[in-house]
């Protein structure tokens, strides 16, 4: 039964693009972060779960750990992209004044990456810094 | 032709009974805009460790008080069911479990894994 699952128009399989003009970019990105949060998220819940109580050296000496920086910024950057994706369909969905649409989705982008961006920066500060 | 306003619309939000697939769909887009918000919360833990002791202090202070902790067990609950429900989301991507008795089965089993899991892990972080 896979000809069930062909919703598309012969002409649109040719462009490969639909209403957005970029295809399945969107879409595709938001599945591949959806894929990489699953074990990043349930890691992050049970290392925070293990620090409960923990004082502030324990948690820097977590954050140190190299394993643990780079899997801190691998999870920033795959939470703040899939974020930045779903909320900007929020608002193409409830947002209907044209102007006002494309507005608030630059400016929501700007803030998560600008967000995204602090983060990363607070994570190499407390593993790099002195 | 029929004029437009007399057309058959389709049924109206407010007057629609509400079903599982409909409620567990806007929970997601819920779960998810209240997820994003919770990055603030991310953002400022981690700039409180990257300052220092003192602000990092704070944090956890305002963390583990009875408002901070009952936004940290919300934070929880919707991380929970948009991860499952994003599974959920993952098979029916793929063409998996469309049919309506399993789109029942797995909703239920999202609720009741999402509910499980977050009392799970406070339950393990408090004890």
């Amino acid at each position: 039964m896979k000809s069930a699952l062909k919703f598309r128009t012969p002409i649109n399989e040719v462009r490969g693009l639909g209403s957005a003009k970029d295809g399945t970019h969107h879409w595709w990105l938001q599945r591949v972060t959806a894929v990489a949060l699953v074990p990043l998220s349930l890691w992050l819940v049970a290392s925070l779960v293990s620090l409960v109580g923990a004082d502030y050296q324990s948690v820097v000496i977590w954050v140190r750990s190299p394993v643990v920086t780079v899997l801190l910024i691998c999870l920033i950057g795959a939470l703040f992209h899939h974020a930045q994706l779903g909320l900007q369909v929020v608002l193409e969905d409830y947002v209907h004044t044209e102007w006002l649409k494309t507005t608030s989705i630059v400016l929501m982008k700007f803030t998560a990456l600008v967000l995204g961006l602090a983060s990363v920066l607070a994570v190499l500060k407390v593993s790099l810094g002195g | 032709m029929m004029p437009a306003s007399k057309r058959p619309l389709s049924p109206h939000l407010l007057i629609y009974k509400p079903q599982l697939t409909s409620v567990l769909s806007i929970v997601h887009r819920g779960t998810g805009v209240a997820l994003a918000g919770g990055l603030l919360l991310v953002v400022y833990w981690l700039m409180a460790l990257a300052t220092g002791p003192d602000a990092f202090g704070n944090a956890q202070r305002i963390m583990g008080s009875w408002i901070g902790n009952v936004i940290l067990f919300g934070f929880t609950f919707a991380l929970f069911y948009h991860l499952c429900n994003g599974i959920r989301h993952l098979f029916w991507d793929a063409g998996l479990g469309l049919d309506l008795k399993t789109v029942y089965a797995s909703g239920w089993s999202v609720l009741a894994a999402s509910i499980v899991l977050s009392f799970v892990t406070w339950f393990v972080a408090l004890v």
